[in-house]
């Protein structure tokens, strides 16, 4: 929250002394997912999702014995679903880097009961976007060959180095504000139990110390100012593995941006569906607000526009001049023209308008916009892969990819993998950084500030709460 | 005459400053001006060429601005050279394959008989054959083999170097390496590259061992493609697709020795063949530089040589 951290400000931080009964209500809906036993609805989940990522590891362990073809590639799709899960998961792990760091970098304090779930999805997703790229080798097990033997003019070198370096900085990102929760967690659990030893050993010797929090502060600061561009970098480079090549489709200077808007969307909109999902599951309503969700829609709205802006930018400057319209005549109006117009409707117009209208300007409606963005825009990257892939370079006709079982259950497979690593992660971890939802105080979460709150603030011509806050 | 070539080719790509100096001469500075614009990634040609929508670059332009590179004697082309890279030894010879289009007929007997030699599947069509239009509605074949460009996209994006190009001037996929991430069949623009998608398509046992050259059978979940039939090439034998074909379409040629063989027994001087005949490279605009040269029209026999039936 604190960039810079003078000596006089250390001592600020001691001022603002913690309302005792908000840190006891913080740590109990924190710890809730911890302390208290899993019910038969988290059982009943936990096993329906693992068995469908079981059934998709059989699945991909049938591809590995039949052939790529058995997931529907062919020499004319010969990228196709899994590079699109690629890009699509670690696309939304972004929606993380978002909510954490840009709004702790800008001192939003509303963030704080959003931050620990957002940084779990970022760092589950990036996890399952990276084991997707096993599925799309032909060769998986010679996957450290780029280890062994690295071409470094290959951007797919580029994106090796770019995700795995993303990934150890989600990992820290998520772990740094879990060490002061730690210390915390493991006073509440029963002494000499294992999870009171692993919390124990997680949390460092956390005692709350000024020096300590000054440290923390200061390091986050740092790691948020780094995973920002390194987010960037990682959609830039994976739209590279595509804008490198020579195809009509691909070979755009806009993609970079494109990638990262897509990035950005994507995960915003999944951001929303997590914590609706833990705010549920938790009943967390008292610090997860509707206005949380309403201040993520417009986010999530605003790069809905920009995502929308790109694609426009893209497809006009390839089309207007007819010399390489293939692709884009196949999107608009051939092959891929339901998919794209899924995308046109139920990723833009609708989640927009949900967005607009004050009606369904809430939890639920911003929870179903995110539903719809976050399936379309992986709908939107197969339209963004196939059409190019697909297209004719020489003469002849259009190649075809056609889902299989195979494929399809790979994917799911995926997409379940996030409830339930979500899921078991949050068996282990508190809901909600009880530090910095301490340090927010109770006027730090949106739901004090509400529009009373602001009129009364306002009449009275004292500063906003919040601002006094982050002073 | 050699010499000469490395002074106009190597030197001025790797010495562009000091050619833009010494450019008194107007081809001098003009060669070094392409060269520096071929290192920054686009050259002069492919802005031009992609704006008309031109795919063919025909090879006596190039001949006529490089009178000292290879048309027109028998040393290695300044081309070839100035692209093999410092580090990269020139072989004894350079393999390049002339398809003249005249006699095309669209039989396939070529890719049928590449497909048997490399026990292919039948999708796998290392040489096929393209029916393409011309501007008068008309269309012709075009058998596209591996263009074996000497500047191959496929190798540069190849995250573990398991595409390379050999000192003969072909390119190759070591399959023992390759994780078959298909980046290569991404970046080529002539689609000339294959996966093995399919696990039991029936290899019969060849008793030889998969080799780069000769990649017999091919391994599943890694990525083929033509290879010239480079094995054959050394051992003095024309390749498959060459001597296949009923027309003479096909031509081997090697740049250093300056001669190109085809089906039919005839036997031409390989430069002059081109010069001749209006030979183009096809999407040289991508600045790959192909070693297949096309010789362009259908049915006709303008041909001044003795090279058509």
């Amino acid at each position: 929250m604190t960039s810079t951290l003078e000596k006089k400000e250390i001592d600020k931080i001691t001022v603002i002394a913690p309302d005792p009964s908000w840190e006891s209500e913080v740590r109990e809906a924190a710890m809730r997912s911890i302390v208290t036993k899993p019910g038969k609805n988290w059982w009943i989940a936990v096993s329906l999702l693992s068995l469908v990522v079981v059934a998709g590891v059989g699945a991909w362990i049938y591809q590995l014995k039949h052939g790529m073809n058995s997931a529907g590639y062919n020499d004319q799709a010969f990228w196709a679903v899994y590079i699109a899960d690629v890009v699509a998961f670690i696309g939304v792990s972004y929606g993380g880097a978002v909510v954490s760091a840009i709004l702790r970098l800008s001192g939003q304090s509303w963030r704080a009961p959003l931050t620990r779930l957002s940084e779990g999805m970022a760092l589950v997703t990036v996890l399952i976007g990276g084991a997707f790229i096993f599925p799309h080798l032909g060769r998986p097990e010679r996957f450290l060959n780029i280890v062994a033997y690295p071409n470094f003019s290959s951007p797919l070198v580029w994106d090796f180095i770019a995700i795995a370096t993303y990934t150890l900085a989600t990992a820290i990102f998520f772990y740094l504000p879990l060490i002061p929760d730690m210390a915390v967690a493991k006073n509440l659990v029963d002494t000499g139990g294992k999870r009171a030893r692993l919390f124990s050993i997680l949390s460092l010797n956390w005692m709350g110390t000024k020096r300590q929090r000054v440290l923390l502060h200061r390091v986050l600061t740092i790691i948020s100012l780094i995973i920002i561009p390194l987010a960037v970098s990682v959609h830039s480079v994976l739209s590279w593995a595509f804008a490198l090549t020579s195809r009509p489709g691909w070979m755009e200077s806009v993609f970079p941006p494109y990638f990262v808007i897509a990035a950005l969307y994507s995960g915003t909109a999944l951001v929303i569906v997590t914590i609706y999902a833990f705010r549920k599951g938790y009943k967390l309503e008292r610090f997860i607000t509707d206005r949380h969700f309403v201040r993520l829609g417009y986010m999530m709205a605003a790069l809905g526009l920009v995502y929308a802006y790109l694609t426009v930018a893209d497809m006009l400057t390839e089309g207007y001049t007819g010399i390489t319209t293939g692709w884009i005549q196949q999107t608009i109006t051939g092959k891929y023209a339901i998919p794209f117009w899924f995308y046109v409707i139920a990723g833009e117009i609708v989640p927009i308008a949900l967005v607009v209208m004050k009606k369904t300007r809430n939890a639920t409606g911003m929870t179903v916009a995110g539903v719809l963005v976050v399936i379309s825009l992986w709908v939107k990257r197969i339209v963004i892969i196939l059409p190019a892939a697909t297209q004719p370079l020489i003469s002849g006709q259009w190649g075809s990819y056609h889902f299989t079982w195979v494929s399809i259950t790979v994917t799911l497979a995926g997409v379940a993998a996030i409830p339930l690593l979500l899921m078991i992660l949050f068996r282990f971890i508190p809901l909600m950084s009880i530090d910095e939802m301490e340090d927010a105080g109770p006027l730090g979460s949106i739901e004090q500030i509400s529009k009373e709150t602001l009129k009364a603030a306002r009449e009275e011509s004292i500063p906003e709460p919040s601002k006094e806050e982050s002073k | 005459m050699d010499e000469r070539v490395g002074e106009s080719g190597m030197k001025l790509l790797f010495n562009k400053n000091q050619g833009d100096i010494n450019g008194d001469s107007e081809k001098t500075s003009e060669v070094s001006r392409r060269k520096f614009l071929k290192i920054v990634g686009m050259s002069a040609g492919s802005v031009a060429a992609v704006g008309a929508g031109i795919e063919l670059i025909p090879y006596r332009a190039w001949a006529d601005s490089n009178p000292n590179g290879w048309g027109g004697n028998s040393g290695v082309s300044g081309m070839s050279a100035a692209t093999m890279g410092s580090g990269q030894e020139v072989g004894n010879h350079q393999w390049a394959m002339v398809i003249d289009l005249r006699n095309c007929d669209g039989c396939k007997s070529c890719t049928a008989a590449c497909q048997k030699a490399h026990y292919l599947t039948e999708d796998q069509t290392w040489i096929r054959v393209f029916e393409m239009g011309d501007s008068q509605g008309n269309s012709y074949f075009m058998p596209r083999p591996c263009m074996q460009c000497e500047n191959p996209p496929c190798l540069d994006v190849c995250p573990v170097h398991a595409t390379f190009r050999t000192d003969q001037g072909v390119v190759l996929v070591n399959q023992g390496r390759c994780i078959g991430c298909r980046m290569c069949m991404a970046a080529c623009p002539y689609q000339a590259r294959y996966f093995n998608w399919k696990a039991g398509a029936k290899y019969p046992d060849t008793g030889v061992f998969p080799t780069l050259k000769f990649p017999v059978p091919q391994r599943l979940g890694t990525v083929g493609k033509c290879t010239f039939c480079v094995g054959n090439l050394n051992h003095g034998l024309m390749s498959e697709c060459a001597s296949a074909c009923p027309m003479g379409t096909i031509y081997n040629g090697d740049m250093i020795t300056d001669v190109a063989i085809n089906s039919m027994g005839n036997t031409v001087k390989l430069s002059k063949f081109l010069y001749d005949n209006d030979a183009v490279a096809y999407k040289d605009e991508n600045n790959t530089h192909p070693r297949v040269w096309y010789i362009p029209g259908h049915g006709q026999n303008l041909d001044t040589n003795a090279t058509t039936g």
